[in-house]
C-alpha cells in the first residue's frame, strides 16, 4: 500500500484529494471519497455561506470521514465563508485563486487544516510560513483555472521550496500519474476531471459524456486577456469566448459578461453548446463511469505496481 | 530610503533601468503579474527579516514602499 505524511496528518487512508470544482464538487462527490479513503472537497464556489453550510452539514450526513471545502477566494462571499468553514468545524481547507493569508490567521489557530493551490514556490513558502499543513502545487494541464507551469515543472521545484508535504494536481488520472507525480517527491495527489465522471457525481450526464468522448487534443484555454486564463473544452462557447479576447474592438467588461454564468449552463443544464466545459487535458484517457471508491483503488493498484518495478530500467 | 531599496531590487529583477521607476509607476506599467508581485515581496521579507500583508489593493510602488515602512515600523 501507499502511504505517506499527508495520509497521517490528515486522517485518510489514500494520499489523493477529489478536486474541488465549482457547479461539480457537492457533498455526494465529497463523501463517498472521503468514504473510500480519500479526501472529498465540498466546493464552496461563487455561493453564499448558507449554501456551503447546509452541504457541509448533507456531507457529515453520509460520512464520518474527514472531508474538506475548498474557497475560492476571489468569491464575493469569501469572508462570510471563511467563518462558515470556522463554525462548522470544517477539518481540512483548500484554497485558490488568490492567497489566504488573512484567512488562515483564523483558521490554522482554530485547527482547520490548510493546504492551499500554489502557482508558483514563492506563494508555497508564504502560504508554508503562515501554518499551512501541506500545499497543492497545480500545473496548467489541469480543467479550470490554471497557471503557466506544468505539473512536471512546478511540483520539484515546490517540493525543494517548503519543508511540509506537497501534493501534484493537473494530468493525473491513472496510476501512472500517481506514481509520476510520487517520482517528483510529491507525498499526494489531487484529481479532478477523472472524479467528474464518478457515479456519486452529480454533474449533467452531458456534461460526462463529453468527459467520456474527450480526445486529447480537446481542450483549450480562454480567459488569458482576462488575466485568469481557465482550461475547458472545446465548444462553440470556448471558440467564440477566444473570438472576442483577439477582438480590439470588445472590451473586457463584454468579454466577462460573456463568460458569466457558463459553467452552470454546463454542468447543471447540460448547454454542451453554450456553457464552459471545464476539464483538464487528461480527460482523454478517463474512459468509464465508475464509483469514486473504485477509482482510487484503481489506481493506487496500479501506482504501486508501477512504483514497484521503478528499478526495472536501472542497470 | 525603502524606495531606492526597492526600485533598485525590482530593476534588478524585472532587467530594467532604475531611472524608469517613479512612486507613481503601477505593477502594471512595471510588467509586474500577481506572481511576480508575491516572489519580490518574499525577496524583500527574507532580504529586510519583515513580514508584510499581501494585499490585492497594493497596487502601485507607493503603496508597497508604504506596507514596507509599515512593517518595518
Amino acid at each position: 500500500m501507499i502511504h505517506t505524511d499527508i495520509c497521517d496528518r490528515l486522517g485518510i487512508e489514500y494520499p489523493i484529494f477529489q478536486g474541488g470544482m465549482a457547479w461539480v464538487s457537492e457533498h455526494k462527490l465529497a463523501a463517498a471519497v472521503s468514504n473510500a479513503g480519500g479526501l472529498g472537497i465540498i466546493s464552496a464556489m461563487n455561493a453564499p455561506g448558507e449554501y456551503l453550510r447546509q452541504e457541509i452539514r448533507a456531507c457529515r450526513e453520509l460520512t464520518d470521514k474527514p472531508f474538506g471545502v475548498n474557497v475560492m477566494l476571489m468569491s464575493p462571499h469569501a469572508a462570510e465563508v471563511a467563518k462558515v468553514l470556522l463554525e462548522e468545524k470544517v477539518p481540512v481547507v483548500t484554497t485558490g485563486a488568490g492567497l489566504p493569508g488573512i484567512y488562515m490567521k483564523e483558521w490554522v489557530p482554530a485547527g482547520i487544516k490548510v493546504v492551499p493551490v500554489v502557482p508558483s514556490t514563492a506563494i508555497a513558502k508564504r502560504v508554508a510560513r503562515e501554518g499551512a499543513t501541506a500545499v497543492i502545487a497545480e500545473g496548467c494541464e489541469s480543467g479550470g483555472h490554471v497557471g503557466e507551469l506544468t505539473t512536471m515543472t512546478l511540483v520539484p521545484q515546490v517540493v525543494d521550496a517548503v519543508d511540509i508535504p506537497v501534493l501534484a494536481a493537473g494530468g493525473i488520472a491513472d496510476g501512472r500519474g500517481v506514481a509520476a507525480a510520487f517520482m517528483l517527491g510529491a507525498q499526494g495527489v489531487q484529481v479532478g476531471t477523472r472524479f467528474l465522471v464518478a457515479e456519486e457525481c452529480q454533474v449533467h450526464p452531458n456534461y460526462k459524456q463529453k468527459i467520456l468522448a474527450a480526445r486529447d487534443i480537446d481542450t483549450v484555454v480562454t480567459g488569458k486577456r482576462l488575466g485568469h486564463p481557465v482550461r475547458c473544452m472545446k465548444n462553440p462557447f470556448s471558440r467564440d469566448m477566444g473570438a472576442m479576447e483577439y477582438d480590439s474592438t470588445r472590451t473586457n467588461e463584454e468579454i466577462e459578461k460573456f463568460g458569466a454564468g457558463a459553467l452552470r449552463k454546463a454542468a447543471v443544464e447540460g448547454d454542451m453548446e453554450r456553457g464552459t466545459i471545464m476539464a483538464g487535458q487528461i480527460a482523454a484517457i478517463v474512459k468509464k463511469e465508475q464509483p469514486a471508491a473504485e477509482i482510487i483503488r484503481e489506481m493506487f493498484a496500479e501506482a504501486e505496481k508501477l512504483l514497484s518495478e521503478g528499478t526495472k530500467w536501472v542497470r | 530610503m525603502t524606495f531606492e531599496t526597492i526600485a533598485a531590487k525590482l530593476a534588478d529583477y524585472k532587467g530594467i533601468d532604475v531611472a524608469t521607476i517613479t512612486m507613481d509607476s503601477t505593477f502594471e506599467d512595471l510588467a509586474l503579474d500577481s506572481l511576480d508581485v508575491a516572489d519580490l515581496v518574499m525577496q524583500i521579507e527574507d532580504e529586510m527579516g519583515i513580514s508584510i500583508e499581501l494585499d490585492p489593493e497594493v497596487k502601485d510602488m507607493k503603496a508597497l514602499v508604504a506596507k514596507i515602512d509599515e512593517a518595518k515600523a
